[in-house]
């Protein structure tokens, strides 16, 4: 005869689990499925009169080519942005780890840009390149540029995408510089006494050992472009001109909040739960397993 | 140390109950007038709360227009809905769609038995917010119009004459341009003034069914010549150097204050800021006339925004609310809110009150958007414009203009596309409210 072992059931598990489970469905399983059932409908802004569609709202969007220019323009976006940030990132991180003297006054300036509200980073950017009073287009002109990022539609993305990046080099630098800190210091010594130089060091050496982070930066900056640049554009641009700025998360704001049109922005806010959600699938199932440790 | 802690609160808790009990009917007021408008506003509802005991207005500032009817909306759906909120006029076909959450001006102030007289509201302002059988649905509160600004300085300068017709706007900036000036013109809230104010000015439809008044059912028809052929001529003029576009809404004021323009056209209610901003002498004057177009202007029409009455409070906030509107439209309140913000007094008691009070004698130009409205009786065209989704419209106006102002379409093209993409949401709507 089978000797099964029973343990008394415990609720303790479960109570402990229980305030993750409930934050989780009050502020995302709850909200989500809202805007998947609202993305069905086509209701008047006060909810009095309601019509159920099935999946209208997603055949006009996929219909409508501005949609579609919108998320080649929010691919388009979010990569400059991931490349720039991590781009400058990399450079400054590969600086500061040299630095001895007054390594911490250094690097603490470097993070300051992250505790900088996306908004109030929007509007900085936003006053210096303001064609009128601005002191950088002031400067521009002098080299013979005419700054109009009200009327200049690639001025106008230049603008969004460099106050974009520039507020998340300073994310990028933690995680770089604490990647370039772990790797042991007799690889690089070793290569150092077989005579290869500064950069010849960085391609072969620290480049590939941090490409983990790299790849871990990838996705976080992607998540970051996609979402939370809505503050700067909302800030710098409001989409503008001509729609050149208007990237798919601010479209989302736009078309719920300022134009009312409920349905088809729950539509397009479901869209991008699932990219999102893509994206997270492509960082666990491949990138990190792919990347070499 | 616990025990006054505790002590303070239950005083505190009894103080709260004490006062409720004998405090007036508080009715919320919703508005999105920020700054020094907003300290405004905070005034009047002060003052109508000192005149008496029964009712307590509490102004809050929700934001921007867009961000207030959307707070209001979004308070509806939750049943927090204040009783009094400030919509701007884009915003009032989609009120209207609302039969079931809007309480008309005209049903309650009949229904509470205060005295009110349509008559004694300017036509152009109060016809923008009447159903075709002539009910008011929402209570006027603050209203602009767009005029022409210009730099009085700069015009002596360089020998031009304040300009009356577009002609006279295109050889007057090049003469600015002759005389060293950067630009000639330049305009904010383009959709508005170009688009919406042409149209009204030169007595010509913007829309099928009296620009939307007499049905959901309307369409777009601005892509006609005369809208066409002028921005095709203003984008012309850009080429030049004559005109440079500035960006949305106010966006372009600098321009204007710092020098580089000689002109602007944009709302009335600009007037503080100029004042406060331009270190040069300026005037206001009446919207250029196109006179291949019309012979004679016929009037502009308003924009800014009304308070609308929400559905759902009870009997006694009601009865606040139909006196604070009564209040608020006052005469002394009115001509002090025109001439403290440069809106236009929304009575006719107010204007003459303001002109009797020598405040046109003293600040030249300042009748001129009343002027502008007064002009001429109403037309089916000009009585102001009616479309749903109309914020969303406007956006489309604004990125096709801006596609003409960069060179990547031609006034046509670019009209021709709003008007297509406009009655698409146009019919969206109209399925939403049935």
């Amino acid at each position: 005869m089978l000797k099964r072992v029973h343990f008394p059931t415990s609720y303790l598990p479960y109570l402990l689990v229980a305030p993750q489970i409930i934050i989780t469905l009050v502020f995302f399983i709850w909200p989500a499925s809202q805007a998947m059932y609202q993305s069905l409908l086509i209701e008047d802004a006060f909810g009095l009169s309601t019509e159920f569609v099935w999946f209208e709202n997603f055949q006009v969007l996929f219909e409508d080519p501005k949609y579609l220019e919108s998320f080649i323009r929010t691919m388009w976006f979010s990569g400059a942005v991931a490349l720039l940030s991590m781009g400058m990132a990399i450079i400054l991180a590969g600086f500061a780890d040299r630095v001895i003297r007054g390594a911490m006054v250094y690097r603490t300036l470097l993070i300051w840009p992250y505790a900088v509200a996306p908004v109030l980073a929007g509007a900085l950017w936003v006053f210096m390149f303001n064609p009128t009073l601005g002191i950088i287009s002031y400067f521009l002109e002098g080299f013979g540029i005419d700054w109009n990022h009200y009327l200049n539609k690639s001025q106008a993305m230049g603008l969004v995408i460099m106050a974009a990046a520039w507020k998340q080099v300073a994310y990028n630098f933690l995680f770089y510089l604490a990647a370039m800190q772990s790797i042991p210091k007799s690889v690089i010594e070793a290569a150092a006494i077989d005579g290869a130089g500064p950069l010849k060091r960085f391609w072969t050496i620290v480049f590939p050992l941090i490409s983990p982070t790299t790849f871990f930066l990838i996705v976080i900056n992607a998540v970051y472009a996609f979402f939370d640049t809505f503050g700067i554009i909302h800030a710098v641009t409001q989409g503008g001109p001509a729609g050149s700025t208007n990237i798919l998360v601010y479209k989302v704001y736009n078309d719920g909040f300022v134009g009312l049109d409920l349905g088809g922005s729950a539509a397009q806010s479901v869209i991008l739960m699932i990219l999102v959600i893509a994206m997270t699938v492509v960082q666990f199932r491949f990138v990190e397993r792919k990347v070499e440790y | 140390m616990k025990h006054t802690i505790i002590g303070t609160v239950v005083t505190g808790m009894v103080a709260a109950f004490a006062t409720s009990a004998i405090a007036a009917t508080e009715i919320q007021w919703w508005h999105a007038m920020g700054g020094a408008n907003g300290e405004r506003v905070d005034k009047i509802a002060a003052d109508f709360n000192a005149s008496q005991s029964d009712y307590k207005i509490v102004p809050v500032n929700k934001g921007n227009y867009t961000e207030t009817m959307t707070a209001a909306i979004a308070a509806f759906r939750a049943h927090e809905q204040p009783a009094i909120v400030q919509v701007f006029e884009v915003g009032t076909a989609t009120m209207m769609g609302a039969k079931g959450a809007i309480y008309p001006v005209d049903k309650l102030m009949s229904d509470m038995g205060e005295p009110f007289d349509k008559s004694d509201y300017l036509p152009a302002v109060i016809s923008y917010y009447q159903m075709p059988d002539g009910q008011l649905l929402s209570m006027p509160f603050n209203s602009s119009t767009p005029v022409l600004w210009y730099n009085a300085d700069a015009l002596a300068a360089a020998g031009a004459d304040v300009p009356k017709s577009w002609d006279d706007v295109k050889s007057a900036s090049e003469k600015l341009l002759a005389n060293g000036m950067k630009c000639g013109f330049s305009f904010g809230w383009q959709s508005w003034v170009m688009v919406e104010n042409y149209s009204a000015w030169h007595n010509i439809s913007m829309g099928t069914k009296e620009n939307g008044f007499a049905g959901f059912d309307t369409e777009l028809t601005f892509n006609n010549d005369a809208v066409e052929g002028r921005l095709q001529a203003i984008a012309d003029m850009q080429k030049d150097g004559l005109f440079k576009y500035g960006g949305r809404r106010g966006d372009s004021l600098p321009l204007f204050t710092s020098g580089e323009c000689g002109m602007w056209m944009n709302s009335s209610a600009y007037y503080g800021s100029i004042k406060k901003q331009a270190e040069f002498k300026f005037g206001q004057t009446m919207l250029p006339l196109d006179t291949g177009v019309a012979s004679a202007p016929q009037n502009s029409i308003i924009g800014g925004a009304t308070l609308w009455v929400l559905a759902g409070k009870s009997e006694a906030e009601y009865k606040g609310t139909a006196k604070f509107l009564n209040y608020l439209s006052s005469p002394e309140v009115q001509a002090w809110w025109h001439q403290e913000t440069g809106y236009v007094p929304i009575t006719t008691a107010a204007y003459e009150l303001s002109k009797s009070q020598g405040f046109y004698d003293s600040n030249p130009g300042t009748d001129t958007a009343i002027a502008q409205l007064s002009l001429n009786t109403p037309t089916p065209a000009s009585r102001g414009i009616r479309f749903g989704n109309f914020v969303q419209i406007r956006d489309i106006i604004n990125e096709e203009m801006e596609a003409l102002w960069a060179g990547d379409k031609t006034a046509k093209e670019a009209m021709d596309a709003s008007v297509e993409r406009g009655n698409a949401l146009l019919r969206k709507f109209e399925r939403s409210v049935k």
